[in-house]
């Protein structure tokens, strides 16, 4: 069984065919994992029982002849801030090392209903504030196609798992770019779905208006067939909306010619480093190619997109993480006997450096005096560059873009300055802001042999179409890393 | 200069963090750093544009409604697993009032 060959669609023909079993399939990830993990370290923990209980429940469904589930023994890393009834979930904070899910998340149950096997939960920036999963408390991953190099993030666990083939898919979450930017990365798949497509219930939030559930995977019809199952109202999240959901994985294979897809004049000038514009160079002729009208567009605010971004993302973090006061769950530092420096120590031993400075920092934007001329003013901001997008389009069915303006930096290039890390969020953040979905695709590499990713950004609700050109442009390309 | 010692003790006091000397000074830099950056935004006129606070929920149609009825939610025992110090059925934390 060549592991690296393997599709969610490959592996329920191999079961319903008899030719293997679900549990067989998880053991030799499992395998895989054994031999690959302990220099990628993308898994934070993983219960190897409890995956095989999983497969096991598929192969007794074969034996009594029942219907397998669509996504029938598929091995899944699943992002260790959604919630597995039973398992730890860390969010890589040593706040919550000890904390136990009480419940399933929707998107874990909707997957485990579909046949998904949870291999184990996969590491990521703390709390998802970052964008190479250095800021993890635990360990950094190391990119699988360099462990010099950082996976991206904050879902790095999540698309290094993907990269190394120790899962055949994945979820991560996305609040600022985190599910694309490590696909780019880690030269995997990755989308980001309309906000409000996917209920959040069960991931541990981070900034609520932003945040974003979505899949990872090494083709566009498994993450299209992922998406599906993961979408759609839950009364558990009053966000989630009661949109049709379409049959993704059906919707694709078709041609894209007259599709209009959008080339933001602004983003050619953010510094996209030499490497990365000559890929997606090659890429824009390949849509262009298949038949797609290439045509330049306006975001006149992109260059205000990140600052807008961070006062918002800090703000709603601030606000969120509130919650970790010793009290409940997580971490507790007694202090002096009294309530205050209980409160303080338990938060100054729970959290790392990133994280205390963006709750320090949502605090003073959202405090009295400074409430109007940060967090307000930022709001508006977001009006303004919504409004940008709005009138894109109205032109066009798609906006085309790197997903990061460079290839994977190296580990601790860029931790000593926090800034610098923003700015490489220059592509991704303004879905995040705007609410669009958005995928990233591999689009070749760099002549240092670091993969690429060109994203896709579509409108509201329109992910078929964002998948279905992602998909034409997979099958045309072989831009495979 | 908008961050000073001053200003991050009073912001640490409202997060409820904790801060050494140390922290302190670095946070003294990277605050201002950003949000000098954050100041950008000040060369844009946003007078009477609206404020958003989220993207999708913009008409009567999204908006989510359900029946007002009880559902059953976590056992006493069950929310009380993660609980770092319980007792008698409750959290423990340290005492709130002071004698003073």
């Amino acid at each position: 069984m060549d592991l690296k060959k393997l599709t969610a669609r490959k592996i329920r023909g191999l079961i319903e065919r008899g030719e293997a079993s679900a549990v067989e399939i998880c053991r030799a990830f499992q395998d895989r994992i054994r031999e690959q993990d302990s220099e990628v370290q993308a898994f934070l923990h993983y219960d190897n029982d409890f995956a095989l209980k999983q497969a096991e429940r598929i192969d007794r469904m074969k034996r009594a002849g029942e219907p397998l589930p669509e996504l029938a023994g598929l091995p899944m890393a699943i992002k260790d801030n959604l919630l597995i009834r039973g398992l730890r979930c860390t969010c890589g904070s040593r706040n919550l090392e000890n904390f136990v899910a009480p419940y399933n998340a929707t998107v874990i149950d909707r997957l485990a209903s579909a046949g998904a096997v949870f291999l184990g939960k996969a590491n990521l920036d703390e709390y998802a504030m970052g964008s190479s999963t250095e800021n993890s408390a635990f360990q950094p991953t190391r990119n699988p196609h360099s462990r010099d190099h950082v996976p991206g993030g904050s879902s790095g666990g999540s698309a290094a798992a993907v990269g190394a083939h120790m899962a055949v898919a994945a979820l991560g979450t996305d609040t600022g770019g985190s599910i694309r930017q490590p696909a780019s990365f880690c030269g995997v798949v990755g989308m980001k779905p309309t906000y409000s497509r996917v209920s959040r219930y069960g991931l541990v939030a981070f900034g609520s208006s932003l945040d974003q559930i979505g899949p990872l995977a090494h083709g566009v019809e498994d993450v299209a067939g992922i998406l599906k199952v993961i979408s759609g109202k839950d009364p558990l999240d009053a966000t989630s909306l009661a949109v049709d959901v379409p049959d993704y994985a059906g919707g694709l294979g078709q041609p894209i010619e007259g599709l209009k897809i959008g080339i933001p004049r602004e983003y050619r000038q953010s510094g996209v480093s030499e490497p990365v514009r000559t890929r997606i160079e090659a890429g824009l002729k390949l849509f262009q190619d298949l038949g797609c009208r290439l045509i330049e567009v306006d975001l006149p605010h992109t260059d205000y997109a990140i600052a807008t971004y961070y006062v918002i993302a800090m703000a709603e973090a601030s606000s969120n993480l509130a919650r970790y006061d010793g009290v409940r769950y997580g971490l507790r530092i007694p202090g002096q006997g009294d309530l205050s420096s209980m409160y303080r120590e338990t938060r100054d031993a729970g959290f790392g450096a990133e994280v205390k400075r963006r709750i320090m920092l949502g605090t003073f934007v959202l405090s009295s005096g400074y409430y109007d001329a940060y967090y307000l003013k930022a709001q508006q901001v977001r009006t303004l560059i919504k409004r940008d997008f709005e009138a894109a389009f109205q032109q066009v069915d798609l906006l085309i873009s790197p997903t990061s303006p460079t290839p994977p930096f190296r580990l601790g290039e860029k931790t000593n300055d926090p800034l610098a890390m923003y700015l490489s969020d220059i592509f991704t953040i303004t879905a995040n802001l705007v609410g669009i979905p958005g995928i990233s695709l591999p689009c070749g590499r760099t002549p240092e042999g670091m993969p690429v990713g060109i994203q896709l950004l579509g409108k509201h609700f329109d992910e078929q179409v964002v998948l279905k050109a992602a998909h034409a442009f997979e099958q045309a390309g072989g831009f495979d890393p | 200069m908008k961050i000073d010692g001053a200003r991050v003790d009073y912001i640490a006091n409202l997060a409820q963090l904790a801060v050494t000397e140390e922290e302190k000074q670095e946070l003294i830099g990277q605050m201002n750093s950003i949000l000098n950056y954050v100041e950008q935004l000040n060369q844009l006129d946003t007078s009477g544009i609206e404020p958003t606070a989220q993207v999708v929920h913009t008409s009567e149609q999204n908006y989510s409604w359900r029946a007002d009825r009880s559902r059953s939610g976590f056992s006493q025992a069950q929310s009380l697993d993660n609980g770092p110090a319980t007792g008698s059925g409750h959290f423990k934390v340290p005492k709130v009032i002071s004698e003073k």
